[in-house]
């Protein structure tokens, strides 16, 4: 398991509690009182923490491997889910999953990058850094959810596409401005979430939407703080400072105008508990769909094309 | 440094001094084969290699001259959009940054838009200024390209962009990653109109810039040796530890894998692009017959015979291809040639 080393007075005490409540068979009403009186510390700890995170902590929780992924939500979310596999070209892109399913009883397709959980499903997933063949298997499904006028949403998480001799081979670029294209023009509603991290192009690919919300902790990012730490600084080593300069928190973005919404994480972060997150992801969703249901759409598209013509719009 | 350098070479220098002479300016060196170059003859090949084809940069306006019909041009000016969103402070201030380019460029953003013909069909033009912070794209450069797009959607123009970019521009953070999808919805309002989208790829073209409006053209054409890819060589090399090509990510490795229709040297660019926009925008009229300025044989034109298919006039009514209008107007030194091309009124509707 991984520690966030902000993290560490806060495990160390958890650490305790645990041992504590192991020992419960020969609890005593003393210990009840000990445990309670951690319990209240852990949480008072985690408040005081997470209500001022800096930037570079937020990098850290975002990218945090027991943090909810695509799969976590998929499962609880929807029902009947189905993946679908294949851009029907060349492979399946295991980084970028999609397949339709029923949220709430309304049939939706979700798409989104599952960064994996072990190492085993990690390099399964390409740690959710997709091929120019998931972004053109998203391609596939927005058009299918089209044919079958079923809302889309999708659940961003990707340190970005992936940066290989294949992919390039294959135009990872253009799959990514195809994508973005047919974002912009299904004429189905499309929501996306960013549960994770918004890696730069390979989050925008898919993320182009009528509605965009982001988790508390979650950040998005034109391009990672270390990447641009060594371009601007000329060294990776101030990627803390590149965080902060780049305006990369939900609560940032949300000043800049750039999303609908910031979905709360329960005191100390997603990866803490990961039911209750989910769960707000939903409500989310949930409130969005009533709100672009029933759609026309070409007033759908007008609206979308308008959304993100307005960005960075002369005065 | 020793002896040898501080002071045997200078007393050498001053003895040869002759050819030390001569100035500077009048020769510079290939950067690839590192054979001599004599300005003139540089200039005239479009500071292209005479000895290699190796394709230097060239300026933003040299570039617009290049493709417009008798290198004229009508500048369009780039809409004035805030400047430095998130306060953005690196080892320097973003906006001393700005300053410095602005002044450096004597340019005020990274991007030149044009309008003029090409071919004699109506164009505009919107090309990178790579010697401003790398050509890199932030809301002003967006701006620029949506208005490019509107520029040629209002006058009926094809639209021509010519990237060459690093990519976003990460001093405007996330509002510069939103012109990826911004530059794409610019370019789709050309294509919904029927009129031609052109991407000009140049050296280099990579990151959100190949990753949006440059992937999307219905023509995607690219300078030799150019490169252009979504990820860094050095990234790459890095996350995968593969030994990858000499000649990858250039232009001719992208027509080999299918992502350009034809890499084409800068000295026939005028023509071809001239010959596709005739073809596009004039579909019924044979190109032969469309002699207009720049493209073709001029030496016929003065014969008042064939000449161009639109009318000289930038972005003025007369501009609209349709040919009862034009018949209307028998002053008009293109009504015969119009007539015979009744269906390029299609993008005036």
């Amino acid at each position: 398991m991984s520690q966030l080393e902000f993290e560490k007075q806060i495990i160390e005490v958890e650490g305790k509690i645990t041992e504590l409540k192991n020992m419960s068979s020969e609890s005593s009403a003393n210990m009840a009182d000990e445990l309670q009186r951690m319990e209240k510390k852990v949480h008072k700890l985690l408040t005081q923490t997470y209500s001022k995170l800096t930037p570079a902590q937020k990098v850290q929780v975002a990218r945090h491997q027991n943090r909810p992924h695509f799969l976590d939500y998929v499962n609880v979310l929807f029902d009947d889910f189905t993946l679908l596999a294949g851009d029907r070209n060349f492979a399946n892109d295991e980084a970028l999953l999609g397949g339709i399913g029923r949220f709430q009883g309304q049939s939706c397709v979700i798409i989104g990058q599952e960064r994996g959980h072990d190492t085993e499903s990690r390099l399964k997933h390409n740690f959710g850094m997709a091929r120019p063949e998931g972004y053109r298997k998203a391609q596939r499904l927005m058009k299918m959810a089209e044919q079958f006028n079923l809302p889309i949403i999708t659940l961003v998480d990707t340190a970005g596409a992936y940066p290989g001799l294949g992919a390039e081979e294959r135009g990872q670029s253009e799959a990514i401005a195809k994508s973005i294209e047919t974002c912009l023009n299904v004429s189905v509603p499309i929501i996306s979430i960013i549960i994770g991290e918004g890696g730069s192009g390979g989050a925008i690919a898919i993320a182009t939407a009528d509605r965009i919300y982001m988790l508390e902790h979650s950040i998005y990012s034109v391009i990672s703080p270390e990447g641009c730490a060594s371009i601007l600084w000329r060294s990776r080593d101030f990627a803390d400072e590149a965080a902060t300069a780049l305006k990369i928190t939900a609560q940032d973005i949300e000043k800049l105008g750039l999303i609908d919404g910031i979905i709360a994480e329960p005191v100390g972060g997603a990866h803490r508990a990961k039911a209750e997150t989910i769960q707000n992801v939903a409500d989310q969703i949930a409130k969005a769909l009533k709100q672009l249901t029933p759609w026309d759409a070409d007033k759908l598209k007008a609206a979308r094309r308008q959304k993100f013509l307005s960005f960075g719009q002369a005065a | 440094m020793n002896w040898l350098s501080t002071i045997i070479r200078p007393r050498i220098r001053s003895i040869v001094n002759e050819q030390k002479d001569v100035p500077d300016n009048l020769w510079s060196k290939c950067p690839k084969c590192d054979g001599m170059l004599f300005h003139k003859e540089l200039k005239a090949s479009k500071n292209v290699c005479y000895h290699c084809n190796f394709h230097m940069t060239i300026t933003v306006k040299q570039r617009l001259e290049l493709l417009f019909d008798d290198a004229k041009y009508e500048k369009i000016a780039l809409p004035k959009v805030p400047h430095d969103p998130l306060k953005f402070k690196h080892r320097k201030k973003y906006v001393d940054q700005l300053k410095d380019a602005q002044s450096k460029t004597g340019e005020r953003e990274a991007l030149v838009i044009g309008k003029g013909t090409i071919g004699g069909q109506n164009t505009v033009v919107a090309a990178f200024n790579f010697a401003f912070i790398g050509g890199s794209m932030g809301t002003a450069v967006g701006e620029g390209i949506v208005r490019a797009a509107q520029e040629a959607v209002q006058t009926k123009s094809a639209l021509i962009v010519i990237p060459a970019s690093g990519g976003a521009r990460m001093q405007e953070g996330m509002l510069s990653l939103m012109q990826m999808p911004r530059t794409i919805i610019a370019a789709d309002m050309v294509k919904e109109q029927g009129l031609p989208y052109i991407v000009l790829l140049t050296n280099p073209t990579t990151g959100g810039v190949s990753a949006s409006f440059a992937m999307v053209g219905d023509i995607h054409i690219a300078e030799p040796g150019a490169t252009v890819g979504f990820a860094g060589r050095r990234v790459i090399e890095e996350t995968v530890r593969e030994t990858l090509p000499d000649d990858f990510q250039t232009a001719e490795y992208l027509l080999d894998h299918g992502m350009v229709d034809m890499v084409v040297e800068r000295t026939k660019l005028h023509h071809e692009i001239a010959k596709l926009l005739c073809l596009l925008m004039s579909p019924t009229t044979d190109t032969k017959k469309l002699k207009g300025s720049g493209y073709g044989d001029q030496s016929k034109d003065a014969k008042g015979k064939n000449s161009t298919s639109t009318p000289k006039t930038k972005g003025t009514k007369a501009s609209v291809r349709k040919a009862s209008d034009l018949a209307k107007e028998p002053a008009n030194k293109s009504a015969d040639t119009q007539k015979n091309a009744p269906k390029s009124a299609k993008t005036s509707q």
